[in-house]
Formats: structure tokens, sequence, C-alpha cells
């Protein structure tokens, strides 16, 4: 797990999301920087995950309340709607067990929010046309050292979801400087969209 | 980690003549709690950290004694300037527990009916009453609420301890190499560890001070079968192996392999000095500690009635005290919406870890403890 110290535009979008004294579990948390400004600017209350001792010590540093453990192994130790959000920014690209943890988020979880590069995207694209692995602001790695272990799209996403019985409940798609990008169709989005951030529930 | 030692410290003796009921039912009419302090509690009297110990532990937590250069504090390490527990920022507490054998009122200091030791007539001392007897000397002391309780092992559990008994007066409990209950095997162990110092034949029903011996190989024993829960399975294969003391077998039962001399030496390094009772009430304290069991044990509710912000941390090679050990408290103080961060390391020297230097343990303590609004 590596945490999202990359870009914040979707931390933006996440901030809109929560409320005032909601209760939030930021999964692969890393240093803490985005429950440390949901805490001060929307007044939730956090907790972490997250794996890398360095990740941790820095977000003990940052006060926020971190949880030393690896996600691949579940979050058995939470009751069922224990939380209001739980937060995976950034860090689904990086997990092997991607349906376990989707539905280990909405049984802790009211909400799931999920934040993930877009492959689909078109730069991500051509980089593969022109017989190179894409690196960019959302993927920021060379294919030999990258914790990333899931390629997916935007609608390979939303395949996923509807085959789960996942709703989306709010979509947001970014491009590469974290501005929201406006499309005509979802195959077009697909395209132009660089970061996606989606806001899930159960279905009813 | 950097940071100094807090160089010569001296002991303190405090006396209780207000009597203290005990958990047990028994009561001692009056006690004596002795004690170290380290740095300076300032003017709001906010900066004051408890030091809990564990099974064998004391006050002489940190420093050297002046005319003792080499009796330096069990945990050292950890305390001091520039050191987590800072003592150019805080004012530290270590004290020895009540049925000690340290200095505090325990089975080998005088019980004042008889004038004789108390031995096997010492009542049976309760976590909660170690930390009820701590609350009076934080009183002595001035202490209205403590920045944080700390303390590894049967010391964690007094800070959780303090953290349910006293809400109000912990702003902080450090709970290190811990649990919120032994688990059947744990009380095995300690069974047999008992075991072996009650059938020594000079333990003479705990009275053994009247007879001018000590049951040195029951006590012995059982430090042995400790210890052997205290390290690593690794550990003790990387740092003795089958390595044999001689090189060959000699096909008798005197020391061959180098563990079995590291475990006698221990052995007897301990026997030598510490009080069987005291061994024994203190691992009775342990199998008692159950703070959940008047919720029909459950921990969530029981956890209900904190108010402090929690640092819990464990060791990967505990087997002592696993980390679902401590993820059993992280679990109910997180279901309560309480402030807690948890932080495992891979240390390898097992439940003894909690003693050893580690720039992600102790820097995961030091950045907590500078978190800490005074």
């Amino acid at each position: 797990m590596t945490g999202h110290t990359l870009g914040r535009a979707d931390f933006d979008v996440i901030a809109g999301w929560v409320e005032p004294g909601h209760r939030v579990l930021d999964l692969g948390c890393g240093d803490g920087s985005l429950l440390k400004r949901l805490i001060e600017t929307r007044g939730i209350q956090g907790w972490g995950i997250e794996i890398e001792d360095a990740n941790v010590l820095a977000a003990i540093g940052n006060g926020v309340n971190v949880i030393q453990s690896n996600l691949e192994n579940g979050l058995a130790d939470f009751a069922e709607g224990a939380f209001d959000h739980v937060v995976l920014s950034r860090t689904l690209q990086t997990v092997r067990h991607t349906e376990g943890i989707l539905r280990e988020m909405l049984r802790v979880g009211r909400e799931a929010v999920v934040s993930f590069p877009n492959f689909a995207y078109w730069k991500n694209l051509r980089a593969v046309l022109d017989g190179r692995m894409p690196v960019s602001e959302d993927l920021p790695y060379q294919w030999y050292d990258s914790p990333n272990v899931r390629f997916f799209t935007l609608l390979d996403f939303e395949a996923l979801c509807a085959q789960m019985g996942l709703a989306i409940r709010e979509r947001r798609v970014l491009d590469e400087k974290g501005n929201p990008v406006e499309a005509g169709d979802d195959r077009e989005l697909n395209f132009l969209g660089s970061l996606a951030v989606y806001r899930l529930t159960r279905a009813r | 980690m950097p940071g100094q030692s807090v160089g010569a410290v001296q002991s303190h003796c405090a006396h209780f003549s207000e009597p203290i009921e005990l958990r047990s039912g028994g009561v001692l009419p009056a006690y004596d709690l002795v004690y170290e302090t380290y740095g300076t509690l300032n003017a709001a009297k906010s900066n004051a950290i408890l030091v809990c110990h564990a099974l064998s532990g004391h006050h002489h937590v940190a420093g050297h004694y002046a005319d003792q250069p080499d009796n330096i504090g069990w945990w050292d390490n950890i305390i001091g300037p520039g050191r987590p527990l800072d003592t150019d920022r805080y004012f530290i507490v270590g004290l020895n527990n009540l049925g000690g054998c340290h200095g505090s009122t325990g089975p080998s200091t005088p019980n004042p009916a008889t004038g004789q030791p108390w031995g096997a007539d010492f009542p049976m001392v309760a976590v909660s009453d170690w930390v009820e007897a701590q609350a009076r000397l934080a009183d002595r002391l001035g202490i209205d609420a403590w920045a944080a309780v700390i303390g590894g092992s049967l010391g964690g559990m007094q800070a959780l301890r303090w953290s349910i008994s006293f809400p109000e007066r912990i702003r902080h409990a450090l709970i290190i190499a811990s649990a919120p209950r032994l688990s059947a095997q744990n009380i095995a162990f300690n069974d047999v560890a008992r075991q072996a110092i009650l059938t020594d034949p000079d333990f003479h029903g705990g009275h053994y001070y009247a007879h001018g011996v000590r049951p040195v190989r029951g006590l012995r024993l059982a430090r042995m079968l400790g210890h052997i829960t205290y390290l690593s399975d690794d550990q003790m294969g990387e740092k003795f192996g089958r390595e044999l003391k001689n090189g060959s077998f000699s096909f008798d039962y005197d020391v061959e392999f180098q563990i079995e001399s590291y475990l006698r030496y221990q052995g007897d390094k301990f026997a030598g000095h510490f009080d069987a009772n005291t061994y024994l009430l203190m691992t009775k304290a342990l199998d008692y500690f159950d703070p959940a069991r008047l919720d029909g044990g459950d921990l969530k509710r029981t956890m209900a009635r904190t108010r402090a912000g929690f640092l819990v941390v464990s060791f990967t090679t505990d087997w002592r005290f696993t980390p679902a050990r401590s993820r059993e408290i992280v679990a109910a103080l997180v279901a309560n919406g309480r402030n807690v961060s948890y932080a495992e390391s891979s240390l390898n020297f097992g439940h003894d870890s909690f003693l050893m230097e580690d720039s992600h343990y102790h820097g995961v303590i030091d950045a907590y403890l500078r978190n800490i609004v005074l």
C-alpha cells in the first residue's frame, strides 16, 4: 500500500462528501494528510489504516489516528456499519483482492469512497500505442517499480460495481491537473479522465 | 534515538496511613510506596507521565544511583532529555507496586500486627489495587491528571485499567505488548511457574523468612520458564542455535547446550534477589486481570467508560501477548469512537521487545508524546 502522498485533487472531492461529526476510515492513509485535512476543514472523526512504518510514524506525527495493518487481511476488526465513510484513495489498484476489499468497505461503512487512476485516459492509451507503459501524474511509476497490481478503467470499474450489486451514488472525473472533466458520454469521459472518484453504497 | 540518560537519580518513599481496601477483600492498614521522579513538574501540573512496571520491574526506571553507576534503570533507553519520554518536557514518575519486593510494602516487609514479614498473609493484590495506590501517590505529588500513563506487558494493563477506573485523571494511555486479559495458555504458564515455587520444600507455605531460607529452586524454575515465553523462537535460534558449551555431547545432565547455560544463568540471577511471594502475587494479578469481566466479557462496553487518547503497540514476534491481543483493545476503542493509534513493530526479541531500542518503536512513542498539548 503506498497511500496518497501524490496529488490532492481527489481530496477536494472527498471533502465535499463528508459531514461534520462523520466517522471516516481511510484505507492506505499514508502520512494521514487526507484525514488531517478532513478533521481540520470538515470536523470529521477519522482513523487511517497503513502498513508502512514510515507512513505510520508520519501519521502519528500529524496527530492522526492510524492503525498499522495490512488491508489485504481485511477489516475483520471493525464492526458492521462502524463508519459513515470508508475511503480508498488511489489505492484500489494496489490491492490484489479487489472484490474482497470493496465488499469489506461496504460492510464496515455506510458509504465507500474510491478513487483510482484511469488506465483508459487518452495519454495512457497513447503511451501504450507508442509501445511504452504509461507514466503520468496519476500513474507516476515505472512498470518495474510500480506498486500497482491491477490496471483498469472507469468502465471496467463500473461494470464490476454492477456485477457486485454496488450502487454508484456520485462520480467525479478529473484530468491530470485535477480539474473536472466534462464529456458527452461515458465513453468520452473514460477517454478524457485521468483520475476517477466514486461514492458507493450497497444497492437498496 | 538520540538523547541522553537522566544521570544520577534518587529514590523516595511515601508513607500512606489511610487503609486501602483491596479487590481480594483484604485490607492494608498502612503502606509505603517507593518511587522515583525524573524531570520537573510544571506549574500547571499537566506534564506528568506515570510509568508502570511489569512482573519483575520496580521504581528504578531510568538513570543510575550516584554510588552505583552500574545500577541502571530498567527502561533507561526511553527516558531522558531528547528521548521519547523527554525529561526536558515531561515529569516522569515510576514506582514499585504494592506487593513488590523493592521497598514498597509487600510480602517481605513487616506485618505491623506481628512485626514479622507478611509472607503468605499478605493479601492478594489486583491491577485495580495498584492503580488505586498509584492514584493516591498522584494525589500526594499534586497531580490531578496524568498527561500519560505508559507501560509494557503487565504495565500496559495498568495503563488500560487507569483509562477505565479514572477516565478523568488520564489524558493518554500508552499500552505496549499487552492484552485485555490473559488467555488460557498464558494462565497455564503462570500456574506452572507458581507450582514450581509452591512445591519447593523451602517455601514453607510462604513463611520461609522465619526459617532463614528462600525457595530458590522453585523461583529459578519459574523464571526459566517465564524467560522462554519472553523470547522469540527465531531469536533464541539465532542467539544459541544448538550450540554446545564444550563442542561435543557429554551424555549427562550437566549444562550442555548454550541455551541451557543461558536459562540457568537467568534463573539464578533472578532467584538470587527476587522475592518468591511477590512473584506469586504478580502472576495472580496477571491471571485475574480482566476489566471486561463485569461487562459480561464485552470489552467494547468496558472501553465506553474511557475518555483518554490511546497508543497501542505490539510486536510481531511476541507470542506471549500477540498483536491480535493488542488489536482486541484497538477494536474496542474504535468501536467507541475513541482516538487510538496502533503500531506493530517487527523487532525480533519476542515479548521482551518492549524493553529494546528501535527507531520505529521508539519513534512512534516519541511522535505520539510530542503531540500532547501540555
